[in-house]
């Protein structure tokens, strides 16, 4: 690791990729490093963004849980919580983490250093989800914004629509198991949550895998109404009921203990019916955790950076029409590899 | 809109037929006249309006949409009425018109000339949801392809009123949509509708497959044998000076075959119903019909246009086996002897044009016919009707009056290479299989120095037992040696005895040969690969052309 000489200026001279991961070099850390290093600041519990190994990690309480719960031990040497605003400094960079409305404890990092302002936004989603804290905005001279809906044939439908389709199909086959494939971690917890807000008070049946996260976030004061393990249940218990179980069980021997299952999933790639045909799922349910195409327009308006650099995702596009809005755009993996001026 | 654009949507990804009628059943018990009219007038094609051409509408989607993301979007998307909808950015003005009914624009759409389409279905889509749009897009430029035949939709509709799929059918073509007077019927709220009109389709009789076991206990002298010809199934429906021409789920089907219909109208009315087979006739026979196979037939099925090229390489004619009504008169309760009968003479009297009669096939055992049977890879046959010579004409598949006795299917082996899931129950089995068998390899050398490889002759999944399936998928998931998206690679290891009706040749596949109606008829475990049959077995089945 170089050591770090700039005395200021703009944060493509002290924020840039690595083959680790984000590198901030006044701070001497990386955030949500892609292989252990010594000290990481860590967005949220996906396994795409809190591995193992690190030695010093800092993150919302959530977040720590979570890495608790999926890697235990592994979940690194020190584990420092910080609340949501609250402001620490690393090295020469005070940094904060803000609610980005992905998934329990998940966090935007915002990094000041010397009066540049970067935010880091990890993954996030702009609507209400009743199972995290919501976005919140910070202007910012530069915006590492995820694009994993970033075409504009991804809008989101109102979520209560869709749970609202999940209902009518259980009226209309009443007799089979309505079993959805949801990620373990987010989507499980808010799809449940959604169907208690829509009224629906029967048990809902988990597949193992699922069990573990349910845990952190009832620990967290979410609230999933009663939970009961569908490996536990005879097939006929399952009929007309609704099973949660990870994408790939729907396809698994898994699912041969259920009742003419109606295979459903929970997930924004949903929206095109050529994906959803293509994973033989039955009742496509448009709902995510990521922000849509909107929303990560209208996010980028509401931080008004001047620059955005673009990560995890579909970049071009989203590149294309920030660049219409007239601010300077480009992808993340570029960053600190360009031309001054360029 | 909304309610039409859901059940499209779920109809779309609902593969058993059961669900589909469910949703269906469910659609029309809860949406009102007329929409509910118009939605199943649309599930069956049976709506008429000037239509939207691709064209058009990507049109419409780049004056809305930045034009360089459009086109990223078609590219991931795939489908132009789905990109469309779903990349359409909502409504340039600030007050946006309620969601159209689905009543409303089958009504507007019927309407309205070519040129004022773009405004109206800017507006409407600017209203609607993604769905929706969708679903409007699909409706307009005719591409509502949801996998719903219309025997199914009046199956669903039967089972809401609690009466016959036969009566619906009956009703349903002496009706147009929104078919008002239908429901009222069927929720009981209103009389049967009147089919007095001579037009209409009528149900048809069908025959069930017949069980050899069962043929000691027939006796032969109450049944009358015909040859079952390997054509489609048509009704022939003239009163008042017109003519309709019906396939055997009731679909008009005139405007495919004008070079029918236009001799037939032109030989003067045709005050009749006819039940028979439409046939593609070879050439050079002269005067004489004579049938040409079933593959020359298929040629002229779902063209949307038909060329004089068409018409006069493979002309079709009708031979006809029974008679439904004769004038005004309605003959569905004689005997089929009588009705037969009367065929004869009617044909005899009028000498129709393209039309013949199926000739009558005699016997006085069931040896006798057998042996007929055996004999029967004639051209155009494929196998023998045998009905009771004192039954009337019934809607439906009774059970005893009518039977089929197909010709036996041939058998090949094959070698399982691919393997895909099912649907619905089927969903974490891996049920549907492609099959191949051996063909020299042109330059006589091979991977592995036998000079042959396989290829892929058609796929099968069903003929299986339940325990047979399990047995299967075992097999695909611990012999997979290769995975191409959601199709597996199995190692070309398991002979499968499949079972067809027929062989045909084909452009489409590799192995330039088709099966018809393919099953897998018994598992090979027993049998080494390299023993399957070769291709060149098939080719030897392929009908005599
Ligand atoms: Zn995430
Ligand atoms: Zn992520």
């Amino acid at each position: 690791m170089s050591d770090f000489h700039a005395s200021d200026g703009p944060p493509r001279h002290w924020l840039q990729p690595r083959p680790e991961g984000l590198w901030c070099a006044p701070g001497r850390f990386f955030i949500d490093p892609a292989r252990p290093v010594d000290r990481a600041v860590i967005t949220h519990g996906h396994s795409d963004h809190a591995r193992p190994g690190n030695r010093a990690v800092l993150a919302t309480e959530g977040t720590l849980a979570i890495m608790r719960a999926r890697l235990g031990d592994g979940a690194g040497g020190s584990l420092e919580p910080v609340a949501y605003g609250e402001r620490r400094r690393i090295g020469e960079v005070d940094v904060t983490l803000l609610p980005a409305g992905h998934v329990l404890g998940s966090a935007q990092v915002r990094l000041d250093w010397r009066g540049a302002v970067a935010v880091v936004s990890g993954d996030y989603k702009r609507r209400l989800d009743a199972t995290c804290a919501p976005f919140e905005p910070a202007r910012c001279d530069v915006f590492v914004t995820e694009a994993t809906f970033g075409l504009p044939v991804f809008r989101h439908p109102p979520d209560t629509e869709e749970v609202g389709r999940l209902l009518h199909s259980l009226r209309v086959f009443p007799e089979r198991s309505h079993v959805v494939g949801v990620y373990a971690l987010g989507k499980c917890q808010r799809v449940a949550a959604l169907l208690r807000q829509a009224g629906y008070d029967r048990p809902i049946y988990v597949h193992g895998a699922l069990a573990a996260m349910c845990d952190v976030y009832r620990a967290h004061g979410v609230d999933l109404g009663e939970l009961r393990l569908a490996t536990a249940a005879r097939p006929s218990e399952l009929k007309g009921e609704i099973v949660l179980a990870p994408p790939s069980a729907l396809a698994d021997r898994w699912a041969r203990r259920l009742s003419d299952p109606v295979a459903a999933m929970a997930s924004g790639w949903m929206r095109v019916r050529q994906r959803a045909r293509q994973r033989q799922v039955e009742l496509p349910l448009v709902i995510s955790d990521h922000a849509d195409w909107d929303e990560l327009l209208a996010t980028i308006r509401d931080v008004d950076a001047p620059e955005v650099w673009v990560t995890h995702g579909r970049e071009e596009a989203l590149i294309h029409a920030i660049s219409a809005q007239g601010r300077r755009a480009r992808a993340l993996s570029l960053v600190g590899f360009e031309e001054e001026g360029q | 809109m909304k309610r039409f654009a859901g059940l499209l949507d779920q109809l779309v990804f609902t593969p058993s037929r059961n669900g589909k009628l469910r949703l269906i059943q469910d659609y029309a018990r809860r949406a009102p006249d007329p929409d509910r009219g118009y939605a199943v007038a649309a599930l069956t094609g049976a709506l008429a309006f000037a239509r939207a051409k691709p064209a058009l509408v990507r049109g419409l989607a780049e004056q809305r949409v930045d034009p360089v993301l459009f086109r990223w979007s078609y590219d991931f998307v795939g489908d132009l009425a789905e990109t469309v909808a779903l990349s359409w950015p909502g409504p340039a003005a600030a007050v946006v018109a309620p969601p159209p009914r689905l009543g409303d624009v089958v009504a507007r759409l019927e309407r309205a000339g070519r040129s004022e389409i773009p405004a109206l279905l800017a507006a409407w889509l600017d209203a609607l949801d993604a769905t929706g749009r969708w679903a409007l897009l699909k409706l307009i430029t005719g591409s509502l392809r949801v996998g719903v035949s219309a025997g199914l939709v009046r199956a669903a509709l039967a089972e809401i009123g609690k009466v016959e799929a036969a009566q619906v059918q009956e009703v349903w073509h002496a009706l147009a949509p929104p078919y008002e007077a239908l429901f009222a019927w069927l929720e009981g709220r209103g009389e049967r509708p009147s089919v007095a009109t001579g037009l209409g389709f009528r149900p048809m009789m069908l025959a069930q497959a017949l069980d050899e076991a069962e043929l000691a206990a027939l006796d032969p002298s109450a049944y009358r044998a015909e040859w079952k010809w390997d054509g489609i199934r048509i009704q022939l429906a003239g009163a008042g000076g017109r003519l309709c021409l019906y396939s055997r789920t009731g679909d008009e089907i005139a405007r495919s075959f004008p070079d029918l219909v236009e001799p037939l109208a032109a030989a003067g009315p045709l005050e009749a119903v006819l039940d028979g087979e439409l046939l593609v006739a070879r050439a050079g026979t002269g005067d004489r019909l004579e049938p040409a196979p079933f593959s020359e037939l298929q040629q002229r099925l779902n063209r949307k246009t038909v060329t004089a090229a068409m018409m006069r390489d493979r002309p079709v004619f009708i031979r006809a086996y029974d008679l439904l009504f004769e004038g005004a008169q309605d003959l569905r309760d004689l005997p089929f002897d009588e009705r037969r009968r009367r065929l004869e003479h009617w044909i005899r009297r009028r000498m129709p044009p393209r039309i013949d009669l199926s000739p009558a096939v005699a016997f006085a055992h069931w040896d006798e016919l057998a042996a007929l049977r055996a004999e029967a890879r004639a051209c155009g046959v494929e196998g023998l009707m045998l009905k009771r010579g004192d039954s009337p004409y019934v809607a439906g598949r009774p059970k005893g009056p009518w039977f089929k006795w197909k010709r036996g299917p041939l058998v090949v082996d094959a070698v399982l290479m691919y393997a895909q899931r099912g649907h619905g129950k089927r969903s974490s089995y891996y049920s549907d299989y492609t099959f191949g068998c051996w063909r020299p390899i042109a330059d006589g050398t091979g991977a592995d120095g036998t000079g042959r490889e396989l290829v892929p002759v058609g796929k099968a999944y069903f003929g299986f037992t339940d325990l047979e399936l399990v047995q299967l998928d075992k097999f695909v998931r611990e012999h997979t040696i290769d995975r191409f998206g959601p199709v597996r690679v199995v190692e070309p290891s398991l002979v499968l005895e499949i079972a067809c009706d027929g062989v045909q040749r084909s452009t489409r596949h590799k192995s330039g040969v088709a099966m018809r109606f393919p099953r897998i008829h018994r598992l090979r475990w027993d049998k080494p690969a390299e023993e399957a049959d070769e291709v060149a077995t098939l080719e030897k089945a392929i009908e005599a052309n």
